[in-house]
């Protein structure tokens, strides 16, 4: 099936030193600035905040989870809510992965073949087979804006003859996505390229999905507990030989000096838990690293989280407030969500108008003068990282 | 603070005004406080809260909240409404916290029993008003004995609460005169005295010669009085008290049960209940539109429409499958039924949640533990119990008060009967 006609990345300035690219997402529910972070909403809610609050932070993009979605409460039940756009009331633009990797994950009891993951569903019945093709199903049903191939996800740790398996397996399970997909002109299906940390795989592979005609790519199999160093180098690798013109989304990435590192070599894309999950654990998001609001040391620090946030929980409350506010009612969680993202937006945001501006590689400096200032320089990766692309921090 | 009544029959229809710092706020009466957990709606922050309307003027935080972060307040100096980002609301302190329960036996003479998140903490007058000076509220209630609610409490223990609380009143009097951070709060005397008349009427009395802003019917919570009992010792106590000053009662939130209290000379009551609510995964859908329309006659003198309509009779019956709490005025969107029901939580509902979602969007949030479900509910739910007291209001001023009775009292014995509000 063709690639839409409009592209869906038009590139409106890149960097001259490092591979970072500015711009936008055509997407059918609207343009969305990119580089672009975009939160996880799992079960088809932005965790505490309303769809209301999430757009009113300039989100425009947000991930629904087609495992979760589609055991509860199910791909007909949101069809017939006005596909997951309805069900959540979201005017704006919204992604599924494909449910393969939640499956591995997990459960326990998920077994891959070639037709597609055998799993037990987790609330009881007969074992079920997630496919290519069933979760284009389900996908479509959900009716998201881009949707995700089935990919045979293996852990970035494991080493041998799996990961080579994984990776012409995924191949193959795209050319079934692209066929089961039966809305193209509505959702935009984005590959997923694999060969976990080996370069010849992942060559490979990226040489193989680049001839079928998908709108998108993804670097998948990453951000799962692998060596930082090996990390950004399949990163790089990938940047390098997935075309120009098409976006590069990075799953699973959300941590800041990720985020700023992986831009520089050339994604466009992220989506990651973190933010908002942390949120949860009362940790509060700042450019210097992380607020423990729970921690005593907070119980009389009468200061926002952080004075030169413009979002509301900066606004009106203190860090003395929240935590004690932590102890007793759930609106402390929604205040610290709304805080973490306003964050996310706010760096992303950033990065790309220094990139517009050609001041991108100054960001990444002065980014991170502020986050390991106090603590002896960035690590040792993201330093060899930003260097490879011709930005030296001092 | 200037009490202003209205003269309609059937309950105290008025206002309070010239509330809190600049003398701005306003309450509208009879009317309700909005519940807060630490200053904040339970699972709303400001953002949120402000998409509800008719929120009432007067905040409701609880001293045991405050207990524990009082050398936090100390030390901020300005109060706990600036501290807690409410730097303009009223704010009415109680003694406890309506949803926490308190075990009985702890106080005694000199001391009174709070229980919070990190357990009892026992509290002098001496103590209680270091607290109070530290929060700065605009009401507050003073410390006193209601340890009489457990329906144990023989003449003797009864008769402690009263002159224990009068004793504490007249000590925090005092107290509050030498106190420059306490000369612009109101105090509310607490009427004490458990189901006995005698001692209702003379906790009463005696609190009415003190020098107290307003009135705490106290001692009222829980289900241990019979209700007959209950209602007659509140209009017994109602009467001895200035018609000028507010009366407030703790424990009293479902809808029949206001608008017995009203018709008793309550004024003002607290909004526990519509959280109460929540927290079961229920949402309020009783109706209080009590203008008479020929079409919803017909409808409820039949009866079975309307409950099928709602799906609400059903629900009834589920009730001791349910939440054993679970009132007639609300239905369980964690029912089966409701997975693929597109309407919204309540027709004809004007809040948030009904405005852009559907009880099948909420039942998923509440099967799948979501925080969003908290959220939605806490704000349709406030939203129909403030309009509940605004329909009180309403109905006092067109003297349909026996109407609106009638309408919730009949919901109250067979469940909500017309899920429509209409506008």
């Amino acid at each position: 099936m063709a690639a839409p006609a409009v592209p869906v990345l038009r590139i409106a300035a890149e960097c001259g030193l490092s591979r970072a690219r500015a711009g936008e997402l055509r997407l059918p529910h609207g343009a969305v600035p990119c580089p672009v972070f975009m939160p996880v909403g799992t079960r088809g809610t932005a965790k505490g905040l309303t769809a209301a609050q999430l757009a009113e932070l300039g989100c425009r993009i947000c991930l629904g989870n087609t495992f979760h979605l589609g055991t509860r409460p199910g791909a007909e039940l949101v069809r017939r809510s006005g596909g997951l756009h309805g069900f959540m009331d979201w005017p704006h633009n919204l992604l599924t992965d494909s449910g393969g990797f939640q499956m591995v994950s997990l459960l326990a009891l998920a077994e891959v073949s070639e037709e597609g993951v055998w799993f037990q569903p987790p609330h009881g019945g007969e074992r079920l087979l997630l496919s290519p093709e069933s979760s284009m199903g389900i996908q479509n049903a959900l009716g998201a804006d881009i949707v995700m191939q089935l990919d045979d996800v293996v852990s970035s740790t494991t080493t041998g003859p799996r990961v080579e398996e994984a990776m012409d397996r995924s191949v193959r399970w795209l050319d079934r996505c692209v066929a089961a997909h039966a809305r193209p002109e509505q959702q935009l299906l984005f590959a997923i390229t694999q060969g976990g940390l080996d370069p010849a795989l992942r060559r490979r592979c990226i040489r193989a999905m680049t001839q079928r005609a998908v709108p998108g790519f993804a670097i998948g199999g990453l951000s799962g507990g692998e060596d930082k160093e090996q990390f950004w180098r399949t990163v790089k690798l990938s940047t390098e030989l997935l075309p120009r013109d098409k976006p590069r989304y990075l799953m699973g990435v959300g941590y800041a000096t990720d985020l700023v590192v992986c831009v520089a070599l050339g994604c466009d894309m992220f989506d990651c838990v973190f933010p908002t999950r942390t949120a949860r654990f009362g940790s509060a998001l700042v450019p210097w690293g992380s607020l423990q609001l729970k921690n005593q040391q907070f119980a009389k620090d009468f200061r926002p989280i952080d004075a030169d946030c413009g979002c509301s929980t900066c606004q009106r409350y203190s860090r003395a407030y929240l935590h004690a506010l932590l102890r007793s009612n759930t609106a402390a969680l929604h205040l610290l969500t709304l805080h973490n993202l306003a964050y996310q937006m706010k760096l992303m945001s950033s990065m790309r108008e220094s990139i517009l501006q050609q001041r991108f590689p100054q960001f990444v400096r002065d980014f991170m003068g502020t986050m390991y200032g106090g603590r002896g320089g960035p690590p040792a990766w993201a330093r060899a990282a930003l260097e490879s692309v011709g930005i030296t921090l001092d | 603070m200037r009490l202003q009544l209205l003269g309609a029959g059937g309950g105290r229809l008025g206002s309070l005004s010239g509330l809190g710092r600049g003398g701005a706020g306003a309450l509208a009466l009879p009317g309700c406080l909005l519940y807060t957990r630490t200053g904040a709606a339970p699972h709303l922050g400001h953002d949120t809260l402000r998409e509800v309307r008719g929120v009432p003027g007067v905040a409701h935080i609880a001293l045991p909240d405050m207990a524990e972060i009082h050398d936090v307040l100390e030390e901020y100096k300005e109060g706990a409404a600036k501290f807690m980002g409410i730097p303009d609301a009223v704010l009415y302190c109680s003694l406890h916290d309506p949803v926490t329960p308190c075990p009985s036996g702890y106080n005694t003479n000199k001391t009174v029993s709070l229980w919070g998140s990190s357990g009892r903490m026992e509290m002098t007058p001496s103590k209680f008003m270091d607290i109070q000076r530290a929060i700065q509220p605009d009401w507050f209630q003073c410390i006193s004995d209601g340890d009489t609610i457990s329906g144990e409490a023989g003449r003797k223990r009864v008769k402690k609460s009263v002159d224990r609380s009068l004793s504490f009143l007249d000590m925090c009097l005092q107290l509050q005169e030498k106190s420059p951070e306490l000369q612009r709060s109101v105090m509310f005397g607490a009427i004490e005295g458990g189901d006995i008349l005698e001692e209702r009427l003379r906790s009463a009395r005696e609190t009415a010669k003190r020098p107290v802003g307003g009135f705490l019917l106290d001692g009222f919570q829980g289900s241990a009085m019979a209700k007959e009992t209950k209602l007659k010792l509140i209009a017994s106590v109602t009467a001895e008290l200035p018609e000028d000053k507010p009366r407030i009662i703790h424990g009293v939130g479902k809808p029949d049960e206001v608008l017995e209290c009203i018709e008793r000379g309550v004024d003002i009551f607290e909004s526990f209940f519509p959280f109460q609510v929540t927290e079961r995964g229920c949402a309020l859908v009783f109706n209080y539109d009590y203008h008479p329309d020929p079409e919803t006659t017909v409808f409820t003198q039949n009866g079975t429409q309307d409950l099928e309509k709602n799906g609400a009779q059903e629900d009834q019956e589920e009730v001791s499958k349910a939440d054993p709490e679970m009132t007639p005025f609300e239905i369980s969107l964690k029912d089966k039924k409701y997975h693929d029901d597109f309407g919204p939580v309540l027709e004809g509902c004007s809040c948030y949640c009904c405005q852009r979602h559907t009880r099948a969007y909420v039942h998923h949030l509440l099967v799948t533990n979501e925080l969003l479900a908290g959220v939605l509910l806490m704000m349709h739910n406030f939203q129909h119990y403030f309009g509940f007291f605004s329909a009180i209001q309403d109905a006092l001023r067109d003297s349909k008060l026996d109407q609106l009775k009638e309408l919730v009292f009949r919901q109250a014995l067979q469940g909500p009967e017309n899920a429509t509000l209409r506008q």
